[in-house]
């Protein structure tokens, strides 16, 4: 493949584009062609994955627009996913609501009730910010289990699969293309953020609150508005997940998910569209690597057959998440990066 | 008045619990200044452990608490050396992420190894209550209380006689000062993670014995961050009294809330309580006000 000695800018346009060249015009187009035609093919399972992928897309996203972008960290992500799984499930079944409203209602109520746990969050640095998402994940849960008239408590609730004109979307082949098409309009809005006044305002808080601080940035709002839009994906990505699984129930939104997603976001790389995908994509191979695996593993060592199935993904996640920030503490992207300098510049070092 | 009295003691008594598990948080902040959210985990670890030497291995029970406590100790250096080591001069968040994902793999191999059974710890204090006038007291935790003060008066005798825990204090407060004091950081680190999972272990066993065995244990490690954020995070004396006050609202919420909400809320009070610290104190009632507020 021919590759250019380097990428020059004469017009602004140029300097602007996402897509700087005609090979990556190609690219894309191909990815979506492929994407596009994938139903057609390809068994039911595969496109649960990629459902999956596309679902988890977004709550990673938002969260790398909180911790990549503006810095702040949370682990309240899966109680934000859980907020707009229940509201959406709410919504059309005791409201008769549309999905194609609940679906944005969903991400709203997500951002308010993320803003309002954001607002001792944004007062305080650090870790103790860590600590009051904590706090929130866990209030959210309970709530959710104590009002069992409204959320079905333990048990969960249903959510209706929604509809398209006369179609239902409640097969994989049918909702594929709606989760994929969300996943691909909220990555559009997360690659551009930092390219607005808002997203800039992020990284100058990220990178020093004081400075950013002195350039007239009002941390405390900025730090809301960062909540608010990171929840919002959280709650877009649950009510997706509630009505492409038919159903909600608590036990898929407690904390050690919030630690995967910020997990999937340390394995790809944090502050880049490029590095969530690919470590949403690593997580969900590696569930279903080791869903396929564990049965031959069980039975190797009969023993400890009962817990193989739990614990060897978390074990596993959890070692490579440990890996990758001794060893590449950029994550995935950057590796890939690197990657294609070398690639670029072979045989030369520079 | 009676009720109350007994809420309170009973609380009083479970917070002694809550102060041991804060310890640990607070004896790796102090060395370390790293927050150790496995701290739980590493708590239901040693539980696994100790079942295991005393029940499957059918040692007896002195030795399987000093087998389980050796393991602990291991385990602590385990992690420093080759997770936490790694985090020095990185961010923040790497430093804490590697001890979520520690969480992740300490739960993931005891679910592997044992299966995340509920085990039963055979008794080892007795069952029956002591009587204290109108109110009674729950034997096994009235000596958890009794090992965490003892535990909090070996530490501060440590921290403020002995020079080991004069140079972790040293280590904590500045690095390079430390080092240009001929203190070794690296060992303050690792003795801090073999004191604390010490501790853990500790209250591990304990906590086995009171409510078996299982993956819930880890649980208390997450209750008791409004412990150590009200006690303030470099505070001693703060995780202990803390502990002793979360664990007294946590039974009145649960004596007087509960009715009204409808059971459970003793599980998230402490949350509230510590979004509330963190509004109104973050550095907590004994912590040092080093935290900058916008």
């Amino acid at each position: 493949m021919e590759l250019p000695c380097g990428t020059f800018n004469e017009r602004y346009e140029q300097d602007m584009a996402i897509f700087r060249r005609k090979v990556h015009w190609a690219w894309f187009i191909i990815a979506c062609i492929f994407l596009a035609c994938l139903p057609l093919f390809a068994p039911a399972h595969a496109l649960t994955v990629v459902i999956s992928i596309a679902i988890l897309l977004v709550t990673v996203m938002g969260l790398n627009i909180l911790i990549g972008y503006c810095g702040q960290i949370s682990l309240g992500q899966a109680g934000f996913m859980a907020v707009g799984a229940y509201s959406s499930a709410i919504l059309t079944s005791a409201y008769g609501l549309s999905f194609w409203l609940a679906l944005p209602c969903a991400g709203i109520i997500a951002a308010l009730i993320g803003i309002l746990f954001a607002t001792p969050a944004a007062k305080i640095k650090g870790f103790y910010i860590v600590l009051a998402t904590i706090a929130a994940q866990f209030i959210i849960l309970y709530a959710i289990m104590h009002l069992p008239s409204l959320t079905g408590g333990y048990a969960g609730m249903d959510a209706p699969p929604p509809r398209l004109g006369g179609i239902t979307l409640d097969s994989p082949r049918s909702y594929y293309y709606l989760a994929l098409g969300i996943a691909g309009i909220m990555t559009f809005f997360a690659k551009n953020w930092n390219r607005t006044r808002l997203g800039r305002a992020f990284i100058a808080i990220r990178d020093n609150e004081f400075a950013a601080e002195t350039l007239g940035v009002n941390l405390f709002q900025h730090k809301l508005i960062a909540f608010g839009i990171c929840a919002f994906y959280a709650g877009i990505a649950g009510s997706l997940w509630a009505h492409f699984m038919g159903r909600v129930s608590p036990e898929h939104y407690t904390l050690i998910q919030s630690v995967w997603y910020v997990g999937i976001l340390i394995v790809g790389g944090m502050g880049s569209v490029v590095g969530a995908i690919f470590g949403t994509i690593v997580y969900q191979l590696l569930q279903e690597g080791v869903a396929a695996l564990a049965p031959s593993i069980a039975a190797t060592f009969p023993g400890i057959a009962a817990g193989i199935f739990a614990g060897l993904g978390q074990l596993i996640f959890g070692i490579i998440i440990m890996l990758v920030l001794i060893f590449e503490p950029r994550g995935l992207n950057h590796a890939w990066t690197v990657l294609k300098t070398r690639y670029r510049l072979w045989p030369y070092t520079y | 008045m009676t009720v109350f009295l007994q809420l309170l003691l009973s609380g009083l008594m479970t917070g002694g619990v809550y102060a041991l598990v804060a310890l640990g948080f607070v004896l790796v902040w102090k060395a370390t200044g790293i927050f150790n959210f496995a701290q739980g985990q590493i708590l239901m670890v040693a539980a696994y452990i100790f079942w295991a030497m005393l029940v499957q291995l059918s040692l007896p029970l002195w030795t399987a608490f000093l087998v389980t406590l050796l393991c602990a100790a291991s385990l602590g250096l385990v992690v420093e050396r080759f997770a936490l080591r790694p985090m020095i001069g990185q961010p923040l968040l790497a430093a804490m992420m590697v001890t979520l994902a520690l969480i992740a793999v300490l739960e993931g191999l005891v679910t592997i190894i044992w299966g995340s059974r509920q085990e039963v710890l055979p008794d080892f204090f007795p069952r029956e209550p002591v009587r204290l006038g109108s109110v009674m007291v729950s034997q096994q935790l009235l000596v958890a209380f009794a090992i965490a003060i003892g535990l909090f008066f070996i530490f501060v005798l440590f921290f403020q006689r002995s020079k080991l825990g004069l140079a972790m204090r040293a280590t904590a407060e500045d690095h390079q000062v430390s080092r240009s004091l001929g203190i070794r950081v690296s060992r303050s680190f690792a003795l801090a993670w073999v004191i604390a999972c010490i501790v853990a272990a500790v209250g591990g066993i304990l906590l086995g014995s009171i409510n078996g065995v299982n993956m819930n244990l880890s649980f208390l490690g997450l209750k008791a961050f409004p412990v150590v954020i009200l006690g303030g995070l470099d505070s001693i004396p703060g995780a202990v009294i803390a502990g002793l006050i979360v664990g007294m609202l946590e039974k009145l919420a649960t004596g007087y809330i509960d009715p009204i909400v409808g059971g459970g809320f003793a599980e998230i009070f402490p949350f509230i309580v510590l979004l509330f610290v963190l509004l109104v104190r973050p550095y907590g009632l004994f912590g040092m006000k080093r935290i900058e507020r916008i």
